[in-house]
């Protein structure tokens, strides 16, 4: 197919994931900017004053870019699972395979589609997170919109995947649930890291959430817990990784061709 | 050149189940061919291969001339595929689903808009264009996935029993619409369960079974092979009891109703005449099954006697 001809075939895949989430928006944005104003109201407004300062900032400041990051993470996961597992269930994904669109045309354009979910969710959380603490002074804009891309890719990955394997809805929501969950509260968002024991401060740095929670608490306020550099590596590595096995199975049928 | 060239082909499914094993079939250019079956024959098999949806074990598929190992992409530029089960996405609008599969062959919104029209309006869906898919009735959701289809020309087109429970005066019309792309050019595949349907349709038929092909040719040559045919007999008058009559393949289904076997050798005034000498009368008569239907069965049975009963609900409409 021509570049142009690829493009027309990645844009309809784009906008036809758009639709799909904007459509159901009462099940897909709603949810994530009501529980997200809760946590800011809960941790941030009735339990934050008590605990006070956290690594030189108000607690409702500190866990401010790991509640955006949480539900630009999850968004951009449920997503992507969502979507690509209901294409297999009510079997249209078939109209992709029988188009001769490349595979990897089909792969990014579920990953946009995550990526542009996990965006506006983020954004709006942002919105939330002003109403408590007002407009926040951005330490490195260029480190917060790489992390959120680069997040946001790798958690669409993770929900390509899980949408490839699920053999029922249940699936798609055992590894939000026993996975992604634990790893994202435990990656950070709520606490610095330096609080913990020693052996559970080296446990939490096997968990790639964390650099991703701190790598955009950087950018936002210009402390953390781990090195930047470390943050971008390990993300990068996870996304080469992710869409290196998601584009082989994808090749293989793996939950597509019998 | 040969729109479909299938040599030796091979499925075993993953639990062990050889849906195919080893067929040859050849489908002429501008052919219209059906592929018939019982269910569990293979048909669906052989066109989820010649699709890429499903893997073959072994053996070549060359459609157009091509490869479908090779030149999986230009193949699909070129192929159009009618599913047996409905496979949109059931909360887009009709217009949506066009536009969105012509999209995937990178055809542009103005083109994609134009031929959404054409294919809708000869469809009889242009008035639902705007209707969420999942409303439409089981026939127009058909009728949806054939617009699907065409969305972008294909040269080859595979319909999977495109007419599957869809009412009489809807099928007839897809049939009238069938047959105008065939004349413009586009060779068409077709498995159906409705034998009525192949033997209106298509010119060449193979008929498949337990993975293998039984029979294969032109549809005049495969019904010259069928040496009998049976009729019913509607009776002027009621008769109590049939009368012996030793040269005549016949029985009594009711008073008015009779059934008789007539052989290509035998002449039916013969039969009519046999049957006033007993003065019985016959004021119409039709075939019991249509022929194709007739000539099915009997190579079905031929070819195992598990089969006996497993086609019954293989039908003319």
């Amino acid at each position: 197919m021509p570049p142009e001809r690829l493009f027309i075939a990645y844009r309809t895949i784009i906008t036809k994931e758009i639709t799909r989430f904007m459509r159901i928006w009462s099940q897909t944005i709603l949810p994530a900017a009501i529980s997200m104003a809760l946590y800011f109201i809960i941790f941030g407004n009735l339990i934050g004053p008590r605990i006070g300062v956290m690594g030189g900032f108000s607690y409702m400041e500190f866990i401010a870019p790991g509640i955006i990051m949480m539900s630009i993470i999850n968004n951009a996961y449920s997503n992507v699972s969502s979507s690509f597992f209901g294409a297999r269930f009510q079997r249209h994904i078939e109209e992709m395979l029988v188009a001769p669109i490349p595979y990897w045309v089909i792969l990014a354009g579920y990953i946009s589609g995550g990526v542009l979910r996990g965006l506006i969710v983020g954004l709006i959380v942002t919105v939330i997170a002003m109403f408590f603490i007002g407009l926040p002074s951005i330490y490195s804009p260029f480190i917060v919109i790489s992390i959120v891309i680069l997040t946001s890719v790798l958690f669409s990955l993770g929900g390509f995947l899980n949408g490839m394997f699920a053999n029922n809805f249940d699936d798609i929501s055992i590894i939000p649930t026993f996975v992604l969950t634990p790893l994202i509260y435990l990656g950070g968002v709520f606490y610095s890291i330096d609080l913990l024991p020693d052996i559970w401060q080296s446990i939490s740095l096997a968990n790639p959430i964390l650099y991703m929670v701190n790598a955009f608490r950087y950018g936002i306020l210009g402390v953390s817990d781990i090195g930047i550099h470390v943050a971008f590596i390990i993300i990068l590595l996870f996304i080469l990784a992710l869409s290196s096995l998601s584009l082989y199975l994808l090749h293989r049928g793996t939950g597509i061709k019998t | 050149m040969k729109a479909l060239e299938i040599n030796r082909l091979e499925k075993t499914y993953g639990n062990g189940f050889q849906a195919l094993k080893g067929i040859d079939l050849d489908v002429d250019e501008g052919d219209f061919f059906a592929l018939l079956g019982p269910n569990g024959a293979g048909k669906s098999t052989t066109i989820g291969i010649i699709t890429s949806l499903v893997t073959k074990t072994a053996g070549s598929v060359r459609i157009l001339g091509l490869d479908s190992g090779t030149h999986a992409t230009e193949i699909k530029a070129r192929l159009g595929i009618v599913p047996q089960e409905v496979n949109f996405s059931l909360f887009e609008t009709c217009l949506n689903i066009l536009l969105n599969q012509a999209g995937y062959y990178g055809i542009g919104r103005k083109q994609a808009n134009a031929r959404a029209e054409k294919y809708l309006k000869q469809l009889g869906l242009w008035e639902r264009r705007n209707q969420i898919s999942r409303t439409l009735s089981g026939g127009l959701k058909r009728r949806l996935m054939i617009a699907r289809a065409l969305i972008h020309e294909p040269e080859l087109l595979l319909l999977d029993e495109p007419t599957a429970g869809v009412d009489v005066e809807l099928r007839r019309s897809t049939w009238d619409f069938l047959r105008e792309i065939n004349r413009n050019g586009t060779t068409i595949v077709l498995t159906t369960h409705y034998l009525e349907e192949a033997e209106s349709l298509c010119r060449k038929i193979a008929i498949i079974d337990k993975g293998s092909i039984i029979e294969y040719g032109h549809k005049k040559d495969l019904l010259a092979k069928l040496h009998s045919e049976t009729f019913i007999l509607d009776l002027a008058s009621p008769i109590e009891k049939l009368p012996d009559m030793p040269f005549l393949d016949i029985r009594q289904i009711d008073p008015m109703t009779l059934e008789v076997v007539i052989n290509r050798e035998q002449n039916a005034n013969a039969v009519f005449e046999m049957l006033s000498e007993h003065w019985i009368i016959v004021s119409s008569m039709r075939n019991k099954t249509n022929r194709l239907e007739e000539l099915f069965i009997r190579l079905l049975d031929d070819n195992g006697p598990e089969n006996k009963g497993q086609h019954e609900g293989q039908h003319a409409s």
